[in-house]
């Protein structure tokens, strides 16, 4: 198992660098003189100059490559060009919010996902799992930025039982996390229910039903247990969309997490602290996935041996 | 080989209840997009600021916008747009990464291990976060969120195809064929793409789901489409200001593309499930 982690972590290594060359590359991509847009026309030549030696733009290109990577490492990206905050700081103080829309998104997906994937299964090709199927079908078409106002048009604006923007209480969460959870919730269901019935079909099953275990309990109490290895895939590649649906319920909630954050940088064109999020989210991503894997090989032993 | 698989697989596909549905949706949307300057009832950007949130009405069916432009025909030049962006993001990203994930399947050896590399470090990047990055940089406009939906869209089919390749550069008809003198080009292009082909065919079905989903969303945020070229996602965006007041801006663009996203999804499920009989039973 050591090996097996040990050689996880250092593939990882170098996508870890690809990222975060990709993410420096950035604003170099900025069409024409990315200090000229982000101070824009009506800056004087003298301010344009400051701001360049300020981001260091000014130096050859290696040299910004390596600085840029070393203050990587020291947790050091730099100050926001709208509120001279560092990048990290701004960055740290927005992440509780987002890990927090976060986790509630992914318990409101376990919640429905697992239940209605495992009575799908069990009553397979009956008009539960119709019913199962077509919602889950459903909850994967609908974009979180329709779903989200439309849950707002009827949660609080015709019912008004919930709040429409903003962070506070559990109150304030239920949409965003509602909004958030739904397409991973789908596509959960739906591999719950795949998972289990091809368990169903397994010796192991069949030899408990011939012992007299029901129907249910032969779902519960054996094939669900070992359907959950390829479900725990599933919702390790699934964060990734969790993560980028954050920007968009954020936006759609004025939640104060690091997705709204982004847009917001991006709308003022602060480079620095865009490149930030940029790299969190991907940092984070990167390391959810290793952490999928590693409980995938811990899960099944099969894997840490090939 | 031909694309005989493919052919199959469509007309398979379509028996399905839900991929029929699926067809349906497709085709309406697609004539509505191709006919849309002839059947919208007005056009998409008069104002008329008289009427300005209107409900839904006789006249105007969907009723009418912030500017009092009428939301049916805007939905309608909407779809024009979604489908110009699904088109030529699965187009580009389908061509491109077929090509270079074919290449370094068959080649192996440098030219594989820098593609894999690159295909490593796009797929780090979550969903559209890549995207969300690019127009970022390089400015919001229907142009860039072409390249930049096709920048990280071309990964998924290098990925599959060169996965397809390995299977298939070392089958017998591809080594015969190798034996009867046919050069790399050849061998590309007429024995081992075409094997691979039922499967990209599906990739780009539920790619053109992903590209009208990702446009409406970078369009939600500002990034794409900028008004008054109505796009799906600017409309909503447009909407929410105004869930109070006319909860009729966010209904209808949204459902269309919920709808046109389910019809490509059920349609990609059928031809999946067609060219891949083994996965059905699951």
């Amino acid at each position: 198992m050591v090996s097996f982690i040990a050689r996880r972590l250092l593939l990882t290594v170098p996508v870890l660098l690809g990222v975060a060359t990709l993410v420096f590359s950035l604003i170099h991509l900025v069409p024409g003189d990315p200090v000229q847009a982000m101070l824009g026309e009506g800056a004087t030549p003298a301010d344009v100059a400051t701001l360049r030696a300020r981001l260091g733009l000014d130096r050859p290109l290696y040299v910004q490559y390596e600085s840029f990577l070393v203050g990587l490492v020291h947790g050091d990206l730099g100050t926001s060009l709208r509120t001279n905050e560092p990048v990290t700081q701004a960055i740290a103080e927005r992440i509780p919010a987002t890990a927090e829309l976060a986790v509630a998104a992914m318990i409101v997906a376990v919640l429905v996902a697992l239940p209605l994937g495992v009575i799908a299964a069990a009553w397979r090709g009956t008009g539960i799992d119709y019913t199962a199927t077509a919602v889950s079908l459903l909850g994967i078409s609908i974009p979180n930025f329709w779903l989200g106002p439309l849950l707002a048009i009827v949660f609080a604006v015709q019912l008004g039982w919930l709040p429409v923007s903003g962070r506070g209480g559990l109150a304030h969460l239920i949409l965003p996390a509602l909004t958030l959870g739904a397409p991973l919730a789908a596509v959960l269901a739906r591999m719950t229910r795949a998972s289990v019935v091809e368990e169903l079909g397994e010796v192991y099953v069949l030899a408990a039903r011939a012992k007299g275990v029901s129907r249910v309990g032969a779902v519960i109490r054996h094939a669900f247990r070992n359907s959950l290895i390829p479900i725990v895939t599933i919702f390790g590649l699934q964060f990734g969309a969790v993560l980028t649906g954050t920007v968009i319920t954020e936006t759609i909630f004025a939640w104060p997490g690091v997705g709204r954050l982004l847009i917001q940088s991006i709308s003022f064109r602060d480079y620095p602290l865009v490149q930030g999020c940029i790299l969190l989210i991907a940092f984070t991503y990167v390391a959810a996935n290793l952490l999928t894997d590693l409980a995938y090989g811990l899960l099944d032993p099969r894997i840490r041996y090939e | 080989m031909s694309a005989m698989p493919t052919v199959r697989a469509v007309r398979d596909a379509v028996k399905g209840p839900m991929a029929r549905f699926g067809l349906a949706v497709v085709v309406v949307a697609a004539l509505a997009a191709l006919f849309a300057p002839w059947i919208s009832p007005y056009n998409p950007n008069t104002q008329d600021l008289a009427l300005r949130l209107a409900g839904p009405s006789w006249r105007h069916p969907f009723g009418l916008d912030e500017l009092g432009r009428d939301i049916l025909s805007r939905v309608l030049a909407g779809t024009r747009i979604s489908f110009l962006v699904g088109i030529v993001v699965v187009s580009v990203s389908s061509v491109i990464g077929s090509l270079l994930g074919a290449m370094a399947g068959y080649f192996g050896g440098w030219f594989d291990e820098i593609v894999s590399r690159l295909i490593d470090i796009l797929l780090a990047f979550p969903g559209l976060l890549l995207a969300i990055a690019l127009v970022a940089v390089l400015g919001p406009s229907l142009m860039n969120v072409l390249l930049a939906l096709s920048v990280i869209g071309w990964v998924g089919y290098a990925r599959l195809v060169r996965g397809q390749v390995l299977r298939t550069r070392e089958i017998d008809y591809v080594q015969a064929a190798r034996a009867l003198g046919a050069g790399t080009p050849r061998i590309l292009l007429r024995h081992v793409l075409p094997a691979a082909m039922p499967a990209v065919v599906v990739q780009a079905t539920l790619g053109m789901a992903g590209a009208i989903v990702s446009e409406a969303a970078l369009s939600f945020l500002g990034l794409g489409v900028q008004p008054p070229t109505p796009s799906w996602g600017t409309m909503l965006s447009a909407g929410v200001s105004h869930l109070l007041d006319a909860p009729h801006l966010t209904i209808f663009p949204g459902l269309a593309i919920a709808l046109l996203v389910l019809g490509f999804n059920f349609l990609g499920d059928g031809l999946r499930d067609a060219a891949d009989p083994k996965g059905v039973q699951a």
